[in-house]
């Protein structure tokens, strides 16, 4: 019950401050909307593979700066596995090039560079059919990254907005007078990450409803499932901003974390493609719940991944979330002993 | 159980700087015990020990025989802070609600004791306006209420009287003294006005982390040949030869 009397409190605290309210619910869907008709990237090192064809065409392709594996045959299914960008297959004088698409401008890059080293060998324009593995033809660049920019948004507002309110609560010396109840921390804890959850899960509906109906975002998989990986990282960014927000004496302080905490997390997400990166970099990606994040969320939305599939995702976050919210109950001992 | 709170030579520094020298301290059950002392003597950190806020560095605080901390003493205390620890977004009844409500009262007793609570301070006729809008000893009004939302059998009130007005002032006096008489609650509040320490059972003077000076009002000004009490400091601490 006393958990359920946080949950009222901060229920009608947030109620009250519209201002916050609306940048929670609306904010997102205006960067959403304002990335989705902005954004374009660049694609390099693309692997292809060329199952039946001859040596002329596989010498045209490596001049036109891919990366060639001729291979006796091959499949869909080691395209997936071998990240291949484009795999094509000559069968008397038919070309057959099917591509990866997991990032729409790695697959448009394909087709183009394709076309142009092709062309120089043969005497007009070869006919290719097109098959993808993920998406269609119609596939844009922005459908394989909105969907980490769903759990950024939960990621940011909800650590932004769950910090500064126990900041508050530390500066105002309502935490202390809390603490003079006989309210148990992890009572504390639980009524911040049931309440703020409450809000974090509103905001998840809102943003993926106007990310798949108005700006027609493909979603393949399970809704469920995306809310469900939200709710983790909401509770991650919750337990974070929480904690760190202990390491904060105002409101500006706690802003101060945004270039330290969340714009790191942002390179990881898959916006900036990751292959490139250096395997260091790749290394410190790892430490960060905004990759797994949008791992499973990129999963679940674009390629129609399962439960299980993004489950070692969904535990890793879990995992995050469990390590802060623990971290958080202990540091309350700061200001009780109990 | 005669002691309601017995300190043992509790000692507290924050950093390099002693806050509170070793000292020990007895409050006897029943009656209003003021803990008098100019700014920064102490006095906040030495009650914030007795709730179990802070930990001391040295020494023990043993409350209705129990020693601190104690989740079952959080009940039997009712602590009013110095600053208003106060919901502001809130109304006076929600944040009175959301207090009782820690406290696992059922619907029924909520209802009641918010109202005696409002009643005491006198604020049941804003009791639905947002405290944002309080004056400032609204704040300290609705702060009081809140400690007494349990009704605890201890009372620790920090500075329950700045902001307020003097026609206020006297009725929560009043009030603490009923509280007193009738319902035998043991009061401790801190103050640093010599017309207030007056009016206490007990007092036990600070300064600078240590007690110079305990006993009735009446005892400290003979002890001291003084005529007020604000004299009985100022020869303590060596102002006035």
């Amino acid at each position: 019950m006393r958990i359920a009397s946080l949950v009222t409190r901060i229920t009608q605290q947030m109620r009250r401050d519209r201002r916050t309210l609306a940048l929670f619910f609306l904010a997102p869907l205006l960067i959403l909307t304002l990335m989705y008709f902005i954004f374009d990237t660049e694609a390099s090192d693309l692997k292809i593979v060329v199952t039946g064809s001859d040596e002329t065409i596989v010498k045209a392709l490596k001049q036109a700066d891919f990366q060639v594996t001729a291979a006796e045959e091959f499949s869909r299914e080691k395209m997936i596995e071998k990240d291949t960008d484009g795999w094509l297959h000559v069968e008397n004088g038919k070309m057959k090039l099917t591509l990866l698409n997991d990032e729409p401008t790695r697959a448009k890059a394909v087709q183009m560079q394709m076309m142009q080293g092709l062309q120089g060998n043969e005497k007009n324009t070869p006919s290719i059919e097109e098959k993808y593995v993920y998406g269609d033809a119609n596939t844009k660049g922005f459908d394989t990254f909105s969907p980490m920019l769903v759990s950024f948004f939960v990621f940011f507002f909800v650590f932004l907005i769950a910090g500064i309110a126990l900041l508050k609560e530390r500066t105002s010396g309502t935490l202390e007078r809390l603490l003079a109840t006989p309210i148990k921390r992890y009572e504390i804890v639980a009524g911040y990450v049931i309440g703020y959850g409450l809000f974090a899960l509103i905001q998840t509906i809102i943003v993926v409803l106007y990310a798949v109906n108005v700006l027609d975002i493909v979603l393949v998989g399970s809704i469920w499932l995306v809310l469900l990986t939200n709710i983790l990282v909401a509770l991650v960014a919750l337990s974070l901003g929480t904690l760190l927000s202990s390491f904060a004496t105002s409101e500006f302080q706690m802003v101060q974390f945004i270039p330290l905490v969340i714009v790191p997390q942002v390179f990881f997400t898959g916006i900036f493609p990751l292959d490139g990166m250096s395997d260091w970099l790749q290394k410190i990606g790892k430490v960060m719940p905004l990759y797994y994040a949008s791992d499973a969320m990129n999963g679940i939305m674009y390629k129609g991944f399962t439960f299980n599939e993004v489950l070692l995702d969904l535990l890793i976050l879990l995992a995050f979330a469990i390590v802060f919210i623990t971290i958080n109950i202990i540091s309350l001992k700061k200001y009780r002993a109990l | 159980m005669k002691n309601a709170i017995s300190i043992d030579g509790i000692a507290k520094g924050f950093q390099q700087k002693k806050v509170i020298q070793p000292l020990s301290l007895n409050i006897e059950k029943g009656g209003i015990f003021g803990l008098l002392g100019p700014s920064g003597c102490g006095k906040t950190t030495l009650i914030k020990m007795i709730v179990g806020l802070i930990k001391p560095d040295a020494g023990k605080v043993t409350v209705l025989d129990h020693e601190v901390p104690n989740e079952a003493l959080l009940m039997d205390v009712g602590y009013m802070a110095q600053s208003d620890a106060l919901y502001t977004e809130l109304t006076g009844a929600e944040n009175l609600e959301f207090f009782a409500k820690l406290y696992r009262f059922s619907k029924k007793e909520r209802r009641e004791r918010i109202q005696y609570a409002a009643e005491i301070v006198q604020l049941t006729n804003d009791l639905n306006v947002r405290v944002a809008h309080y004056s400032g000893g609204m704040k300290r009004r609705l702060s009081l209420a809140v400690a007494l939302i349990q009704n605890p059998e201890i009372l620790i009130l920090d500075e329950p009287t700045v902001g307020i007005d003097p026609l206020l002032k006297q009725s929560i006096w009043e009030e603490l003294e009923r509280l007193r008489n009738e319902d035998e609650k043991t009061i401790i509040i801190t103050t640093h006005v010599m017309g207030e320490a007056e009016r206490c059972d007990k007092l036990a003077m600070l300064r600078e982390g240590e007690i110079i000076a305990a006993g009735t009002p009446e005892a400290l000004k003979t002890q001291f040949a003084a005529e007020t009490l604000d004299d009985v400091f100022l020869r303590i601490g060596g102002g006035l030869k």
